[in-house]
């Protein structure tokens, strides 16, 4: 109830005919994506095929050549930063490399974006920051800086700062990259818990399949800027398509 | 060397097209050059809004203000006080060769405050906090940090760069009382170590025929300076590109710029206040 009426309805991300190229290299040509509330999308693809810059265009970070993106129905292409912002209130992303800000605290990161969004009381932040890094098993960490916890945790405490705004969009960006099998499998069980205790719509780039087939009810395949396959991960496991079975068997 | 001015311009001319962003082969030396300023331009509007627009980042800005203050007070202090004694030095020799020795508070006194103290101020906070802000930002820059402010729907424009560009034009007129401070107190022990001279007596001449439109103009004309400073810095810092390689270049670069285009403005402004505030 709480999430329609934050969200008027609305498909909370749609994306209708994205492109984007660098110079000569065209790295989306022409995307179409739907993800609704509840519902996790893994983007796949080989390295450099514009995954990231799909999920960066998603959160106004860059700018497409062509096509809309639509949040909640309010389109982001082309407005102005105050109307951007009000959206971005309503996203979490979690980053490749975490990007915890290394000059503040475990805590102080976490706290970052309530600090400057709400007009919560210090100890109400306070105790929303130690419920966050418990969700996320970070609780101990407080008083950490960045640089003295691993990656797996750096994840975590980009997961619980990306959660912090209660967003009903999450995008995450490799979340288990860089990660042992171990600490992938922690990340995928933390994500699907996190989807299930907020509903939110998760867009999900990576090319882990295990962790795709784990965390995602859909699945797009990327490559040279198109989707090749959209579905389950049946659908991809029982396609034809030679680029769809080249990279499914990869990974076996 | 008057033969290798022409290359030295261009040379920095290369430097900063090279630097646009969206410059490529096309666009050629000076279609990079003008890219450049382009985008430094809008880069201004955009911190100039930010910084004019709440929220405000006070306590950034406080803690800036610390940052570039307090650590650059004693590099300011010491060199101050090296070129008052210096200059208080070279000019003895020449004043005492045209008997004109009883002019020496006067004349280091006006050198200093007019003309010394700012730009010497201006050019030690180019070389510490210039590549200071660089590499921070830089650094933030390539790690995602930057990234990371705008997705928590906080502007980059006000929390890193409007509370840089602010403390440096804030501080930059108090280190320069301070290196103008220490200038002329090491200037007078300098003739008084030759010459017995009470200080009393050294500044009742040094100031005698001194008033404000000495004094103030070329004293706030450094917060042009930290303008400068904190915006080229800051422009640098936020467009890094090119990994940890980016951030030294973004480094060295920064000082390199904010340097020349302080000298730059001193020119200019230098003849504004002799239009403008007459002594």
């Amino acid at each position: 109830m709480e999430t329609a009426e934050k969200t008027n309805g609305q498909t909370p991300v749609l994306v209708r005919g994205l492109h984007k190229a660098f110079g000569d290299q065209v790295v989306l040509n022409g995307i179409d994506l739907t993800v609704a509330s509840g519902e996790t999308l893994a983007v796949l693809g080989r390295s450099g095929t514009g995954k990231s810059v799909l999920l960066k265009i998603i959160i106004g970070l860059e700018k497409s050549d062509s096509g809309s993106v639509s949040i909640h129905g309010q389109e982001i292409t082309g407005i102005g930063a105050d109307k951007l912002n009000e959206t971005r209130r309503k996203m979490g992303f979690l980053f490749q490399q975490a990007a915890l800000y290394d000059s503040l605290t475990v805590e102080e990161n976490v706290d970052f974006p309530l600090k400057h969004n709400t007009s919560m009381p210090d100890s109400e932040r306070r105790d929303r920051v130690q419920q966050l890094l418990k969700s996320v098993g970070m609780e101990d960490a407080l008083k950490k800086m960045p640089s003295d916890i691993s990656g797996g945790m750096q994840k975590r405490v980009g997961l619980a700062r990306a959660l912090a705004l209660d967003p009903d969009i999450l995008l995450l960006d490799e979340p288990t990259a860089g990660l042992d099998p171990i600490t992938s499998g922690e990340i995928d069980e933390l994500i699907l818990k996190m989807q299930k205790e907020h509903a939110m719509a998760s867009i999900v780039v990576t090319h882990d399949l295990q962790s795709a087939k784990t965390i995602a009810s859909h699945l797009a395949l990327l490559n040279e800027g198109n989707i090749v396959i959209e579905g389950a991960f049946a659908d991809l496991e029982k396609s034809d398509d030679k680029f769809v079975t080249d990279f499914m068997r990869r990974d076996d | 060397m008057l033969q290798a001015l022409p290359r030295m311009f261009l040379a920095e001319l290369r430097l900063v097209s090279s630097m646009s962003i969206s410059a490529n082969s096309n666009t050629g030396i000076f279609g990079g050059f003008f890219e450049w300023f382009g985008e430094l331009g809008i880069f201004s509007w955009w911190v100039l809004r930010a910084a004019v627009t709440p929220p405000y980042e006070f306590r950034e800005l406080a803690r800036q203000v610390d940052e570039i203050g307090s650590k650059s007070f004693p590099l300011v202090a010491v060199a101050g006080a090296a070129i008052g004694a210096i200059l208080s030095l070279e000019t003895r020799d020449s004043l005492v060769r045209f008997g004109a020795k009883s002019l020496l508070p006067a004349a280091v006194v006006f050198s200093i405050i007019h003309e010394i103290g700012p730009i010497i101020t201006g050019l030690i906070v180019c070389g510490r906090v210039g590549a200071g802000i660089g590499a921070e930002l830089g650094s933030m820059k390539v790690t995602e940090q930057i990234d990371a402010i705008e997705v928590s729907a906080v502007s980059p424009y006000r929390l890193l760069a409007a509370t840089r560009v602010l403390a440096c034009m804030l501080v930059l007129p108090l280190l320069t009382l301070a290196a103008d401070f220490f200038g002329v107190v090491m200037a007078w022990l300098a003739d008084a170590l030759s010459d017995p001279i009470s200080f009393r007596q050294f500044i009742h001449s040094g100031f005698n025929s001194f008033n404000f439109n000495d004094f103030l103009p070329p004293t706030f004309k450094t917060a042009v300076f930290g303008l400068i400073i904190g915006l080229v810095a800051s422009f640098m810092g936020m467009r890094t590109r090119g990994g940890t390689e980016g951030v030294g270049r973004t480094a060295t670069n920064s000082v390199v710029l904010s340097s020349l285009f302080v000298i730059l403005a001193d020119v200019i402004m230098v003849k504004l206040i002799v239009i403008f505030f007459p002594s």
